[in-house]
């Protein structure tokens, strides 16, 4: 399937995926307002890490495995049986953070919206992830790297 | 000579005081033809005044001419220059001239038809001519065809009022302002016997009838007939001046004669590879071709990349070996072709085409870029001037 | 002391209407202009040190930020303009040379805007470029006066003319000399790869030549500069073509500085001297004080590269350039090479880069038109570089007599250089003139390859449509037309030595 790759040699640390990402999950879904009116109850879905020189842009890998999918006792992580995307169903969710611990990579946050966990879902229903879209170095990509190997 | 021509100028020869308004570069559309007999055979001008009249409608009477070889078989081994001066001054100036370069054997005015319609003539004299001795002792390093060159480059370009329009040996250009079919008349070429004529019919869209700058262009036994517009002019005219040709005569023409000249006489190109520097295969199609092939060619137009002509032509380019048709690359103006014998037909139109040889053995079109090429294959007949 | 007396460029205004305290600014600008105040929460600006180089305005998000030429006017004096002012201000201060990146930035009449070109009208067709074929291949280097044929028994001719080693550039625009160490890894990594997409050239500049970039010398040109820097055996046999630089039209007479801030290993590696030291490259060769020295120079490298290479000379346009470049030829120049006073640089004095030199229009013209007098136009190769900000400087080069150009600060801005002049700071917010790892990183090097292979095939495809409106299929019947061109406003002398006529003659 196709997933979001970092790439943090070219990553500026600008951090516009993580903007564009909140707004792209508020609900204005204009940047002023969810970056004004909306602030503090959006949870950018991505998260740029820094240390020293290095920065890049973290979010969900879509493991093949999802640890947090197998942890989540509500059934409020699923998968979708046809894009393979692990998606978060806040309605079930009862904020145990237990897919939050289980997570590997540190892609699952304590969301802002309520008492409930935030984890990107590719940007359902865009033609690409918006942190992708709007990275002004390219230093996100979108591919299908499994289709490449073969 | 003709009296009428001694009358002061001014009166009647505007063109005099439009010679900055000449342009370096000339553009026009035009009908060209052309026949050679390769086996030598002779044939008098009223054929080629009739191919060309055919095609009246190309021409707007602003330029007409043609080019005969074989002519001046008792002055064969001389230089024949045919001049064309504005006024008597130019003419003694001119003479004065030549006799001191070349030992003069003949001199006459050409001989011309009363014609109504032939306008503002100037004075057409012929001489045959070599260089001086001490000329050739002088320069050395150079032929005599190098140094015929230089002299009429020389008079063109500093001699006011006195034009060479015709060098070569046992050939000679007829050419002025108005329809080829009456220029062909004013001078008599039916009382011509040639084994090679071409001719030009001219519609010029931006000179003032100037006689000098009818087709053909001739320099040396070279003769230039050109239907279109050389696009690539400045450059041609610019790389030629590397190898010490000069452009004087306000005409694109001119610089297809030197080329040729350059590419036949002084660098031994056979025609066909002085055709195709002027007129190169695509360097996609190079590419393509086998190793020696490519290789070749892909020199020759490294070499003569100045000596590309571009912009739409077709032209008639005769020379004392033969006669030579081609087009530009894309096939921009019309050309057809014919064969019958051992005769060679050219022509922009194929009824002009067919008037000369109703009964071909072959007629063609031949593509972009792809010469016609025919060669003399004995010497021609030896019969006496009209 | 504070230097009171040095007033900003630019002041900065930011919308608070637009402004969403993002701090995106605060990340990218690298002269520390902007700044966060965390008590406040918002986002402030010191304009001062603002260079005008666009950078956080261009990521900004919202378009909050506007930057304006700094607005506080002296009383008006044509002679003392507010820069002259400023720049004795500066000086005063510092008391040293001041010192700019990029060309000449003064307003000199731009001679390219004062020659038009021709198109076809009814007597000759205009040839539709998307139809018919249009060609720009270019070979440069040394050409024989003419062909050499073999004719066997059989009168059958085959070649006999030993072509002297030529460039084939699918199109007649070349990357001028931009060194690795003036300019960063990814941008010169760029400018090789995109060399080779386009079927073109690169020039290393004085810098050597980074062992990554070796893949791309096929289609790099190696430059011999003053310094030496990186020249070895090996250097100049992998390359395409060897560049002798003799001048630069930025910085005519002087010779380069890079600062030892800009010399970290990598470069150090590149240019085969210590690391952290200044790279100063002398005003001359020193082993060139004359013509004929500079033959012995390019026979050198004719003799070390097995005369397989050809040798181009780069020379800054200066008064006598026809002479300069003709004598080159004679030395056995394959490729000459003028860099017009327009041309940019990464450092070099204000007062040289403003004052020295003369515009490539009339340098280009007037040498075309020596070596055409005496007759060798056609032995050798002219390179013009100089400032060509599109396809129709380019192609106006080309008629005035160019067989290509280079382009230099046109690449770079396709890369994202915003002229700010500050390249010499090393700070460049672009990832371009810097080495500086956290702005190097700015310039995705796939990206910028592709931004300059969009540019040349940009400008290929203009050219094609104008020589096409010329009724020309084939760019060598363009070079050296200036039957094409015709000047507007000029006096008789510069048509006379631009070789044009007057519009409307
Ligand atoms: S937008 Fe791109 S460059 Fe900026 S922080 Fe995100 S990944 Fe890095
Ligand atoms: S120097 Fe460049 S990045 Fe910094 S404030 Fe000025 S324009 Fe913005
Ligand atoms: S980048 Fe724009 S929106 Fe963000 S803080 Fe700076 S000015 Fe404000
Ligand atoms: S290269 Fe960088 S520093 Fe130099 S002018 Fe361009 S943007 Fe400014």
């Amino acid at each position: 399937m196709k997933r979001i790759y970092a790439r943090e040699d070219l990553c500026l640390g600008c951090r516009l995926c993580e903007i564009h990402c909140l707004v792209a999950h508020s609900k204005s879904r204009r940047i002023i307002s969810a970056m004004t009116r909306e602030k503090g109850q959006i949870t950018p879905r991505c998260k740029v890490e820094e240390s020293g020189q290095v920065t890049f842009a973290l979010q969900c890998r879509h493991c093949e495995h999802a640890r947090c999918l197998e942890a989540c006792m509500t059934g409020a992580i699923t998968r979708d049986p046809a894009t393979g995307v692990v998606l978060h169903n806040a309605d079930k969710c009862v904020g145990c953070w237990m897919c939050l611990m289980s997570c590997p990579v540190g892609a699952i946050q304590r969301g802002r919206e309520g008492h409930v966990a935030s984890k990107c879902d590719l940007c359902q229903g865009e033609a690409a992830p918006v942190c992708v879209a709007n990275c002004p170095n390219e230093a996100l990509l979108f591919e299908d790297r499994e289709e490449r190997k073969k | 000579m003709d009296d009428a021509q001694t009358i002061p100028d001014d009166q009647w020869r505007p063109d005099r005081h439009q010679k900055s308004q000449r342009d370096e570069k000339d553009q026009s559309g035009c009908a060209i033809c052309g026949l050679l007999n390769e086996d030598g055979s002779l044939v008098d001008g009223g054929l080629i005044i009739r191919a060309i009249a055919n095609m009246h409608d190309r021409s707007n009477g602003l330029g007409g001419g043609f080019a005969a070889y074989g002519i001046y078989p008792q002055w064969k081994s001389w230089y024949a220059f045919h001049l064309m001066f504005d006024h008597d001054a130019a003419r003694r100036q001119t003479e004065s001239y030549l006799e001191t370069v070349f030992q003069v054997a003949h001199q006459e005015a050409i001989p011309t038809a009363h014609l109504e319609v032939i306008r503002q003539r100037p004075i057409l004299v012929r001489y045959f001519l070599l260089p001086k001795e001490e000329l050739r002792a002088r320069h050395y390093d150079l032929t005599d065809d190098d140094i015929v060159m230089m002299n009429v480059m020389h008079i063109n370009k500093t001699i006011d009022g006195a034009f060479v329009f015709s060098s070569g040996r046992n050939m000679g250009c007829f050419k002025g302002v108005g329809y080829p079919e009456d220029i062909g008349r004013f001078y008599r070429l039916d009382e011509y016997q040639a084994h090679l004529w071409t001719a030009h019919g001219r519609f010029p869209t931006n000179t003032t009838g100037w006689w000098g700058g009818a087709h053909p262009f001739g320099i040396l036994d070279w003769a230039v007939v050109h239907n279109g517009e050389v696009s690539s002019y400045g450059k041609n005219r610019s790389y030629l001046a590397n190898f010490g040709y000069q452009c004087t005569m306000h005409t694109d023409t001119e610089v297809i004669g030197y080329l040729f000249d350059l590419l036949v006489r002084k660098h031994h190109l056979p025609i066909e590879m002085a055709c195709q520097a002027v007129a190169p295969p695509l360097w996609s199609r190079i590419e393509q071709m086998p190793p020696a092939e490519r290789q070749l060619l892909q020199t020759l137009r490294i070499i003569y990349g100045g000596a590309l002509l571009n912009g739409p032509f077709s032209i008639v380019v005769s020379h004392a070996g033969g006669l030579i048709g081609l087009n530009d690359r894309i096939k921009l103006r019309p050309m057809v072709a014919a064969r019958r014998g051992a005769s060679l037909y050219v022509a922009s139109e194929e009824a002009a085409l067919r008037l000369m040889c109703p009964s071909p053995d072959l007629i063609w079109r031949p593509a972009g870029g792809v010469p016609v090429i025919g060669r003399l294959q004995s010497q021609p007949q030896e019969v006496s001037v009209a | 002391m504070r230097k009171w007396l040095v007033e900003p460029d630019f002041i900065l205004t930011r919308d608070p209407d637009r402004c969403i305290n993002c701090q995106v600014c605060v990340r990218q600008c690298a002269n520390d202009v902007h700044v966060h105040d965390e008590e406040a929460d918002l986002v402030q600006s010191d304009s001062e040190k603002c260079v005008g180089c666009h950078r956080c305005a261009a990521l900004c998000p919202t378009q909050a930020i506007s930057i304006e030429k700094a607005s506080l006017e002296f009383r008006p004096n044509g002679n003392w303009t507010a820069d002259r002012i400023r720049a004795v201000y500066k000086q005063a201060e510092g008391g040293g040379i001041l010192l700019s990146g990029m060309g000449n930035d003064q307003t000199l009449p731009v001679l390219w805007d004062h020659m038009v070109l021709n198109a076809s009208q009814v007597t000759n067709p205009s040839i539709d470029p998307l139809r018919e074929p249009m060609e720009l291949v270019t070979y440069l280097g040394r050409k024989p006066d003419r062909l050499e044929l073999n004719r066997d028994a059989n009168g059958k001719v085959s070649l006999a003319t030993e072509l002297a080693p030529q460039l084939r550039l699918e199109t007649p625009i070349m990357f001028s000399a931009m060194s690795y160490g003036s300019i960063s890894y990814n941008a010169s990594f760029s400018l090789a790869r995109a060399a080779q997409a386009a079927g073109t050239f690169a020039n290393t500049g004085e810098g050597g030549l980074h062992k990554d970039f070796r893949p791309y010398a096929k289609n790099l040109i190696v430059q011999v500069a003053s310094g030496r820097f990186g020249v070895d055996p090996d250097y100049l046999n992998v390359a395409a073509a060897v560049e002798i630089k003799i001048g630069q039209g930025a910085k005519p007479g002087i010779g380069g500085h890079l600062p030892a801030e800009k010399v970290d290993a990598q470069v150090s590696a590149t240019r085969m001297i210590p690391e952290r030291t200044d790279a100063l490259s002398p005003a001359p060769h020193h082993d060139i004080y004359s013509i004929e020295d500079l033959r012995q120079l390019i026979y050198g490298i004719k003799e070390a590269t097995q005369y397989t290479k050809p040798v181009c000379v780069k020379i800054s346009a200066v008064h006598n350039v026809a002479a300069i470049a003709s004598g080159a030829v004679r030395a056995g120049a394959d490729i000459v090479a003028i860099d017009g006073f327009r041309g940019g640089t990464g450092a070099a004095p204000t007062v040289i880069r403003d004052n020295v030199g003369i515009p490539i229009e009339l340098a280009l013209a007037a040498v075309d038109a020596r070596l055409r007098d005496e007759g060798i136009r056609h032995q050798a190769s002219i390179v013009a570089a100089g400032s060509f900000r599109s396809s129709a400087d380019v192609i106006k080069a080309i008629a005035l007599g160019a067989d290509a150009v280079y382009i230099g600060t046109a690449a770079l801005v396709a890369m994202g250089c915003h002229l700010c002049q500050k390249c010499y700071t090393g700070k460049c917010n672009w990832g371009i003139a810097t080495q500086d790892p956290m702005l190097t990183k700015r310039l995705n090097a796939d990206v910028a390859t592709r931004r300059l292979s969009n540019l040349l095939r940009g400008w290929s495809l203009e050219i094609k449509e104008m020589l096409g409106g010329m009724g020309i299929n084939a760019i060598e019947s363009l070079r050296g037309n200036r039957e094409h061109l015709r000047g507007i406003a000029l006096s008789d002398r510069d048509l006379n030595i631009l070789g044009i006529k007057a519009a409307g003659e």
